[in-house]
């Protein structure tokens, strides 16, 4: 933590202090603040005192960060079976906001923040985007939306915080965004790594050259994406591309991020503490080892998480960054445990896609769902088979089944997929289960 | 009685049409009329065949959407205005062509086959206006 490490070519800023905690510290303040949320939470929430006395566990138990093992998993089925507000540990009035995200069974996943839990966000939204290299004096377009996805209000109170100009177009209106950008002089961006790639190819259609523009500092996140992403952008921009990482569970983005060395993300946990565990046992693995990435918040008020299992599979990178930080790093996120799926930034879930195809149909349908990337961009095609039942001699009748299955898969997903219709028995099974997603996306 | 057409639902993929004849030829299945109707990613092919109702049973047996169709086929002769003679008289009573295909008939005529709704009423009145509509008993096409 010498100051020619900190003076970097952006200089240091005083909101990445704890950045630079010494480890032992570190822990220290770990530990405190994992045991007095702990105490908070076994007494505010019943969720968590009975799974803690099922398992003879009491708050007090907690001596040392070793222990945290013995607590019970927090999973996202928990979120929806106490919707909306049953893992809530302060009264609703001393709730300021609530997001959401989407869930397997349409009813979303709530989260609520106090009005210190809004500061902490803002804060660790701060320490992320200082990291990436932004300063006061940057103009930064927020492309996320703004409403219920923590996205859009997460990096918008951030970037007020830290003190730069925002531009709140929220998502969508392409052209709209390329024409700002270039007017307002926009040297910094947040977006989902295939909406900029989206947005790259309908600048050069509109004739701006985005190399000619100011803008030198790129977040992305909200989906995974792939050094190859990087590149692309990267090599069609002046910008440096950075990887955001965060969960609406944990408090939304914010929860890690790269710095200038772009080598793997700074998870805040001063008040996020991680684990890596075994995918199958759950037992916590030795450091360097790939696992399900679980996280504790250690201050989180409104909402506090014990041991959330993200389904994320990652490992912690155990050498020092170069940036000087001494908070730990993890991989970036390549894949996932469950079955959910991030397309374009927005969740889905198979079984939401299964849902939609039966309110059309009326009878189960046989279906796969396909990613791709075109152009970057990522493209759902959802395969149906046609059972004779639905069969009908009449083109018109086929392809009105198909712009069905296409606007009740828009309503559910937000998000428009390819249908096509396919022969009965043509999608591929594996003892009789339907392999339900073949994802071709890696770049 | 009205001719049996069997439809069969197809992915528009190489050889995939092959393997559907190959399993008629295998099964002894004449086709006497054939026509593909087309979209982007699929087809519906449209047969009518010496023995529909075995045809109907093997294309399911062997996992294809297959289904019979009401139609019927109208021989005409070979010369201007014999189409038109028949759409002529199915348009004056409010009849409309849902979809139509050619076939070879005898030397000198043509077979068209006709969708149309309600298929009774569509035969009536072809009849009625003296023109030929083949029995579906007999082998409809030669």
């Amino acid at each position: 933590m010498t100051d020619d490490v900190r003076d970097s070519a952006k200089g240091f800023h005083p909101a990445s202090a704890l950045d630079f905690l010494p480890a032992p510290q570190l822990r220290d303040l770990q530990l405190r603040r994992f045991q007095s949320s702990l105490r908070r939470a076994y007494d505010c929430v019943a969720l968590y005192r009975k799974r803690m006395d099922e398992r003879g566990v009491k708050p007090e138990d907690l001596k040392s960060l070793e222990d945290v093992s013995r607590l019970p998993f927090t999973e996202k089925a928990d979120l929806r079976d106490t919707y909306p507000f049953g893992l809530f540990a302060s009264p609703l009035r001393e709730v300021v906001r609530l997001h959401a995200s989407s869930g397997t069974t349409g009813k979303p996943i709530v989260v609520g923040y106090t009005r210190e839990d809004v500061a902490v966000w803002s804060s660790v939204i701060v320490r992320s985007f200082v990291a990436c290299g932004m300063r006061p004096g940057d103009i930064f377009q927020n492309t996320h939306g703004y409403g219920l996805f923590t996205g859009g209000l997460g990096a918008h109170y951030g970037a007020e915080a830290l003190g730069v100009t925002v531009v709140p177009t929220s998502a969508g209106n392409t052209d709209r965004q390329i024409m700002l950008m270039k007017d307002f002089g926009v040297t910094a961006i947040i977006s989902t790594p295939s909406y900029f790639i989206h947005l790259l190819e309908r600048a050069a259609e509109v004739g701006v050259d985005l190399k000619e523009l100011p803008l030198r500092t790129g977040i992305f996140g909200s989906e995974p994406w792939t050094e190859g992403m990087r590149r692309h952008i990267e090599s069609r921009t002046r910008l440096k591309a950075h990887d955001l990482y965060g969960l609406t569970e944990i408090i939304g983005p914010g929860v890690a991020a790269e710095c200038t060395q772009q080598s793997g993300l700074h998870i805040f946990e001063d008040h996020f503490y991680p684990e890596i565990v075994d995918l199958k046992t759950g037992e916590p693995l030795a450091d360097g080892a790939e696992g399900e990435l679980v996280f504790t918040t250690l201050s989180k008020r409104a909402m506090p998480m014990i041991r959330y299992r993200t389904h994320d599979i990652t490992s912690f990178i155990t050498e020092r960054c170069a940036c000087g930080r001494t908070i730990r790093r993890m991989h970036r996120i390549g894949r996932r445990s469950d079955d959910m799926f991030i397309v374009r930034g927005v969740n889905v879930y198979p079984s939401q896609i299964e849902a939609a195809l039966l309110a059309v149909e009326g009878t189960v349908p046989h279906y796969q769902i396909i990613l791709t990337r075109d152009k970057a961009l990522d493209q759902v095609e959802v395969q149906v088979e046609v059972t004779p039942e639905v069969f009908n001699d009449r083109i018109g009748t086929l392809e009105d089944l198909q712009a069905k299955l296409g606007h009740a898969i828009a309503n559910t997903l937000g998000i428009r997929a390819k249908v096509r219709l396919v022969e009965p028995h043509a999608l591929q099974r594996s003892e009789g289960k339907a392999r339900r997603l073949i994802d071709k996306r890696s770049a | 009685m009205h001719i049996q057409q069997i439809s069969v639902f197809l992915e528009n993929r190489k050889g995939r049409l092959a393997e559907m004849t190959q399993l008629l030829a295998e099964n002894k299945i004449n086709i006497r009329a054939v026509s593909l109707a087309d979209m982007a990613d699929l087809g519906v092919l449209r047969l009518i065949v010496n023995d529909p109702k075995r045809c109907l049973s093997v294309l399911k047996a062997n996992d294809f959407a297959a289904q019979a169709t009401d139609v019927f086929a109208v021989e005409l002769p070979d010369r201007p205005g014999a189409l038109h003679n028949v759409l002529e008289v199915l348009n004056a009573n409010g009849l409309n062509v849902e979809y139509m295909y050619a076939s070879v008939g005898k030397v000198d005529t043509g077979v068209v086959i006709f969708k149309v709704d309600p298929v009774d009423e569509a035969v009536a009145v072809l009849r009625r206006n003296g023109i030929s509509v083949l029995s579906g008993d007999a082998a409809p096409i030669p």
